[in-house]
């Protein structure tokens, strides 16, 4: 009992440190990116537009960068700590890939980063676009290793088990490019993007609804917005397609798991899909269940009588927790859907010049901010709490995974990771929503030497500006 | 002790190479984030808030890249020494769970610090703290490992409070005295004025703790481990490795001339010169062992196979890393001056 216990608190405590982690790096792949282009077309352009708005999200990319750092730190030890006989296990496989991350993707981001953040007046141009491209470079490799690795975990391909239990290497191919790896590293890539694109689409329409009370008009605000509408309206029904070759796969390669996620408990011909209902493992039925007929199988198999495999095939101590599978995959796939009707209402609006002037699609665009991020926690709640009770699926349980602590000492540590990281990452979201409410400047430096000031609005003279910035000015230096 | 077996199969000794390059890392990460940390420690008692700030910014542009260092040391202990990695974690479960906590609120501190006035002072003090805990945490974890570490079956089989002994605590202690006399010596090559003379200051007291504390804690070692004493004193390894004590003690002196005299540069690096140092005294005293008193190098390693595939890439890539990381160096580098951060 007790050891079940440890296993308990080693999994909260992984979840949560991975899950505030899982956030500050994917919208650090997706920003990096972003200010990459800004910065290219600023290049390529010579207005000073692109320039005022990678100034405005440099900052905040910084700050979103630096808890990506910190909270990531954590995640290369943890595994130690909580999953020592996973780590013992598993090293000789995934140790490796984990050290190409830290090798190809780490020092990468953490050498220009300085460049990056510091360097706009020590280096040239075309050096510092360097290394915002590196920077940008970093993010992407970084996610191509871990999602190697994670993916492994789902879909083991490539090894062999050695004398001591640990599994090795057979085939360094198969163990990377394992069968769940090329759709999750997709996915999760996108998912990144939009739910970068969604939280600059936000904060531009924030300040487009802002700007609209008051007369003005921001070209940094609708600069934003509009290259966020462009993702909605073109990458969101990507992500859709994308999202649902991932899902044929885990079928595939997990069928368990894709049973949680549709509340299939009994192997059936034409499984109708759950729009809403309360699964209960108990009775093995979905409860106060609102389902669209045969749509289930007709997703999944491409045939409305095709059959879905339903949890009764495996034993019920191999199940994951449906509840959570069924209702994160519910709430990812509404985000994405919400997303996709954004994309085509704006592209409705561009088309008859009205992008910037509906007070309800700036509404929503607001309220859309975090969407992104919400979604890609839930598809993870999906993929993660889908995997169990397996660490290495099919292969490791994560009972056998956990390392010979005392539920104290994980009680106490997991107390104290809460309590730091509400404290700390909850201030950094407060700066960096602060930031994100500051008015995008209308004027901006663009000479290292001589403090040119460009006005980029039409309407809105200098005063304004010094009356709302310098308010919020003494907030920072 | 060796596992001979091992080397004869393949020819080339991949289990040695790979325990040299983890050794580089970790060495490479105590001296880069060790100054980071020494001025984290030094922090509150710099005079003004302006030289506080300089000291911050000497290292804002390149703290990030520096602990990477430390996800390398990890990261890679994972990699190809999975068993010590397996080990070592849970044996040292809380200093490296106060460890990371520390270092949480060192690394946001650069960033958090520009971003509020109201609570600047908390953050200030989470740069100081979590400098210093991260520091005191790293020379325990560093204690504990030297008095060895009880495995049966694979597995950690101690304690939970084995790390906590007067032994580990002096590692700490002194770790923290050598860390804020890299920071104090880097401050003096970095910075002018006031804040330069003040980190001289610092440095002479920290530079004869320092040599206080080596000289302690090599005497003390020979003491708990039979191995440490026959490697240092039986003949006729003590006439070979005289060269370390004798070398530390002329760096100790350069040290402390340099500083006495003024100079900018050389004390810096006498103060790595320590470092290396000692450091090459543990490797000494470990040998053959990852994890004393009972894990080889050898036998903490992982397959061949995994070594081979991880050592092309390091071959390839840490030339090119340390070529950009001292690209960047370069880029900031000269003194630094008040208000020249981005902020």
């Amino acid at each position: 009992m007790e050891l079940l216990d440890v296993v308990l608190l080693a999994r909260i405590q992984f979840a949560f440190t991975i899950a505030f982690h899982i956030i500050f790096p994917g919208l650090s792949i997706g920003l990096a990116a972003y200010l990459a282009v800004l910065e290219g077309l600023w290049l390529k352009t010579g207005k000073s537009v692109y320039l005022a708005t990678f100034k405005y999200w440099l900052k905040i990319f910084s700050i979103i960068f630096g808890m990506g750092v910190v909270s990531g730190v954590v995640m290369s030890y943890q595994i130690g700590t909580n999953w020592s006989v996973f780590s013992d296990k598993t090293g000789p496989v995934l140790g490796p890939l984990m050290g190409y991350e830290v090798l190809s993707a780490f020092f990468l981001e953490a050498g220009f980063l300085g460049v990056m953040l510091f360097g706009m007046n020590k280096v040239g141009k075309g050096l510092h676009f360097f290394a915002t491209l590196m920077v940008s470079i970093g993010t992407l490799m970084s996610a191509f290793w871990i999602l190697s690795v994670n993916s492994w975990m789902q879909t083991p391909t490539g090894y062999a088990i050695n004398e001591v239990g640990q599994f090795i290497v057979a085939d360094w191919f198969e163990v990377i490019f394992n069968p769940s790896f090329p759709y999750r590293l997709a996915h999760m890539t996108t998912a990144a993007f939009l739910s970068t694109a969604f939280l600059v689409g936000g904060v531009g329409a924030w300040h487009l609804f802002k700007a609209r009370k008051k007369g003005e008009r921001n070209e940094v605000a609708r600069l934003m917005f509009s290259m966020a509408m462009w993702m909605a309206a073109l990458v969101a029904p990507l992500q859709l397609l994308i999202g649902d070759l991932h899902g044929l796969n885990t079928l595939e390669h997990q069928p368990a798991k894709v049973a949680a996620m549709e509340g299939n408990y009994q192997t059936q011909k034409g499984a109708p899909l759950y729009l809403f209902g309360l699964p209960n493992s108990e009775t093995g039925t979905v409860d106060y269940a609102i389902k669209i007929p045969k749509a289930a199988s007709l997703i999944l198999t491409h045939d409305p009588d095709g059959e879905l495999i339903g949890l009764d095939q495996f034993p019920k101590d191999e199940w994951p927790n449906v509840p959570i599978v069924f209702w994160s995959f519910r709430i990812m796939l509404a985000i994405g859907m919400g997303m996709i009707a954004i994309g085509l209402w704006s592209l409705y609006l561009r088309a008859r010049k009205k992008l910037y002037d509906s007070p309800m699609l700036l509404r929503v665009a607001i309220a859309f901010a975090p969407s992104g991020i919400i979604a890609t926690l839930a598809g993870w709640f999906v993929t993660e709490v889908g995997r169990q009770p397996y660490t290495v699926y099919g292969l490791l349980k994560t009972a056998d995974s956990v390392s010979p602590l005392d539920a104290p000492a994980v009680a106490t540590s997991l107390l104290a990771f809460m309590m730091v990281y509400f404290i700390v990452f909850g201030a950094g979201v407060w700066y960096t929503m602060r930031l994100m409410s500051k008015r995008p400047s209308q004027v901006i430096e663009v000479d290292d030497d001589s403090e040119t000031t460009v006005f980029l609005s039409n309407r809105v003279a200098s005063k304004s500006d010094g009356t709302t910035d310098g308010k919020k000015r003494e907030g920072d230096q | 002790m060796i596992d001979s077996m091992t080397i004869a199969s393949s020819g080339i000794d991949f289990a040695m190479i790979w325990a040299g390059l983890i050794a580089f890392a970790v060495l490479a990460y105590i001296i880069l984030d060790g100054f980071d940390l020494g001025i984290g420690i030094l922090f509150p008692f710099i005079k003004s808030k302006t030289d506080q700030e300089t000291a911050m910014n000497s290292v804002a542009p390149i703290w990030d890249g520096n602990e990477t260092w430390l996800v390398l040391g990890g990261g890679g202990l994972f990699a190809v020494f999975p068993l010590a990695y397996a080990v070592i974690m849970p044996a040292l479960y809380m200093p490296i769970i106060l460890m990371l906590l520390g270092l949480i609120f060192r690394g946001v501190a650069f960033e958090f610090h520009w971003r509020t006035k109201n609570s600047q002072d908390w953050w200030d003090r989470g740069f100081f703290l979590g400098s210093l805990v991260a520091t005191l945490c790293q020379g325990i974890a560093l204690g504990a490992l030297v008095q060895g570490i009880t495995v049966a079956d694979r597995a950690y089989a101690g304690g939970w409070w084995d790390w906590l002994t007067p032994f580990s605590i002096t590692t700490g202690i002194a770790l923290a005295v050598g860390y804020v006399l890299l920071g104090a010596a880097w401050l003096n090559m970095k910075t002018t004025g006031e804040l330069q003379k003040q980190s001289v200051q610092f440095a002479k007291i920290a530079a004869w703790l320092t040599l206080f504390f080596i000289g302690i804690i090599s005497l003390w070692m020979v003491f708990i481990e039979q191995q440490y004493l026959h490697r240092w004193f039986d003949a006729p390894n003590v006439y070979y490795l005289m060269v370390v004590p004798v070398a530390v003690v002329f760096c100790g002196f350069k040290l402390l001339y340099g500083l006495h005299r003024g100079r900018e540069t050389s004390p810096f690096m006498y103060a790595i010169g320590l470092f290396v140092l000692s450091y090459i005294g543990i490797l000494i005293s470990f040998y053959p062992n990852l994890v004393p008193p009972s894990i080889t190098i050898w036998q903490a390693a992982a397959p061949d196979d995994s070594l081979k595939f991880l050592l092309v890439g390091a071959a390839a890539l840490l030339p090119i890393i340390i070529g950009y990381t001292s690209y960047a160096y370069w880029v900031f580098r000269g003194k630094v001056k008040a208000n020249e951060a981005y902020h």
